[in-house]
């Protein structure tokens, strides 16, 4: 883990989010699922964010604007600068045969890097408006649904080793239809390094750190 | 002189950060193992943020026969901090201990139910069962602050932890429901560091215990003034959140401040901002000293 200043090199819209693109320099992308606090400008915490994209010389952040934090990342503009402190958590285990990405709304973040890592596999991704589907532009090929249509009515019969990240009720209904899917959880956290342990979860009925033992956890 | 304030840091997962500190304070531990409160815990305010992590830690014998050894291999002088549900609690748990640099005496967490006995009574009966430095960390929330560490330093605390987090609550803009699960939590942050600084001054002016300074530090002036108040060390919180590498930029900025001031050490601040006092004080090796004796009491 590694805190450095980085340059914005991009802010685009996608949709309804905003995809944030940095200079890489030195900092490691880390494993798809794998995540980075940004600093929120004027803000008193910083945010955690999966890597989206990590195009050679650049890590790139796909961002919904839903408060402040994150309207405040929204906000940058090319040229400034900002904290950065990552690769942090567990990442998806790619060692997989026969991957099916799945992911819902702002949930479909870490899903471009997975992808271009698994060599573009199958992809399901659910969304509650046009607009917002938009961002499915980020994963050519992929199957698209839209409310009130959910990504669990579109699951092929056949067996497919699923990685998935999006909202909790998709994950939980996901787990039960799936249970070996490695599934990418969400949960405020202040630090992201184990350090406040506001991120905790019940897991095999003891309270983890997600940022520590997850993002991703395998349901099982 | 530069330590984390308790439940801020784990020294376990960040063994580079912890070792970045002059001394590591654990997360409370509390006799039974608790799992603490229900998610959300954790809130963003404007000027600081909530927390209601609720003394999740693993119990005193899981942490005596797991945690501490693996602590002691950091090599950094370690403070116990300790909570429970009586005095007898407390106590126990320091009758436990030995061999570490001090217990801090979590007397004023603000996400769990208090034990019913006062602060004097809990240092009390830990001051009969340890003869280890107790330090009192209290509530800044008390009406008269001064009272209560007059009463703690009679029972036999050897210092004060100066400040705990002030009970606070934030609304989901939505729905305007509590965003913590728990309703309210511990407010820290940068909105806490003129109430620490208050809390510092009065306590300075009223015991001859040496104080543990903490509350919205984020830079080597903010620690300055928490030694100007009357502070011989200075415990980092919420900034550890952002900025894991704040205790090596504020130990820097820090003496950087100290010396724009013409001050030798930034100890050598210390009272400064009692106005009786005079601006340099004599400093000992131990960074632990006391503040001197002639200084104006607190008017009740």
């Amino acid at each position: 883990m590694r805190r450095e200043r980085r340059k914005v090199v991009a802010v685009e819209p996608v949709g309804a989010y905003t995809l944030l693109r940095v200079e890489r320099g030195g900092l490691d992308p880390g494993i798809p699922g794998q995540f980075f606090m940004l600093e929120a400008p004027g803000r008193v915490l910083p945010r955690p964010m999966s890597v989206c994209l990590a195009d050679p010389g650049e890590l790139a952040f796909l961002i919904d604007p839903i408060g402040p934090g994150t309207r405040a990342l929204c906000a940058l503009e090319p040229g400034d600068r900002l904290h950065v402190l990552g690769p942090l958590g567990n990442g998806f285990d790619l060692d997989v045969g026969r991957p099916l990405l799945v992911g819902g709304g702002i949930g479909i973040a870490p899903l471009p890097y997975l992808s271009q890592r698994l060599g573009a596999p199958p992809a399901l991704l659910g969304f509650r408006s046009d607009l917002h589907a938009e961002a499915a532009a980020l994963l050519p090929g992929a199957e698209v649904c839209i409310e009130p249509t959910y990504v669990t009515a579109l699951l092929p019969e056949e067996a497919h080793d699923v990685l998935a990240c999006g909202p909790e009720p998709m994950l939980t209904a996901l787990r039960r239809l799936v249970p070996d899917a490695q599934l990418a959880w969400e949960a405020p956290m202040a630090c992201g390094y184990g350090a406040c342990y506001g991120c905790a979860v019940e897991l095999d009925g003891e309270l983890k750190r997600l940022c520590v033992e997850g993002p991703v956890l395998s349901a099982a | 002189m530069l330590l984390n304030a308790s439940g801020c840091l784990d020294a376990l997962t960040a063994p580079d950060v912890a070792r970045s500190l002059d001394a590591f304070v654990t997360k409370t531990i509390t006799p039974e193992p608790r799992d603490g409160n229900p998610a959300v815990r954790i809130a963003e305010t404007d000027a600081g943020m909530l927390n209601s992590i609720g003394l999740a830690n693993p119990g005193r014998e899981r942490f005596l026969a797991e945690t501490l050894p693996r602590l002691r291999e950091l090599g950094r002088p370690l403070w116990i901090s300790v909570g429970g549900f009586s005095a007898a609690e407390y106590a126990e748990t320091c009758a436990a201990l030995e061999d570490v640099a001090a217990i801090e005496l979590n007397l004023s967490c603000p996400n769990v139910d208090e034990a019913p006995e006062s602060a004097a009574a809990i240092v009390a009966a830990c001051r009969a069962a340890t003869r280890l430095p107790l330090y009192a960390k209290l509530s800044p929330a008390a009406w008269d602050i001064a009272e209560a560490a007059r009463a703690v330093e009679a029972a036999g605390a050897d210092g004060l932890s100066l400040v705990n987090t002030l009970r606070g609550l934030a609304l989901d803009p939505e729905t305007l429901r509590p965003t913590l699960a728990r309703g309210t939590g511990g407010y820290s942050g940068p909105a806490l560091k003129p109430v620490a600084l208050a809390a510092v001054y009065a306590c300075a002016a009223a015991v001859e215990l040496p104080i543990v300074g903490m509350g919205g530090v984020r830079s080597g002036l903010d620690a300055l003034e928490l030694i100007a108040a009357g502070a011989s060390a200075v415990a980092l919180g919420t900034i550890l959140f952002s900025d894991p590498g704040a205790p090596a930029r504020i130990r820097a900025e820090l003496t950087a401040e100290a010396a724009a001031r013409d001050l030798g050490h930034p100890l050598d601040a210390r009272g400064q901002a009692h106005s009786s006092l005079q601006t340099s004080v004599s400093r000992s090796d131990n960074a632990m000293q006391k503040v001197p004796g002639n200084r104006p009491k607190v008017t009740a």
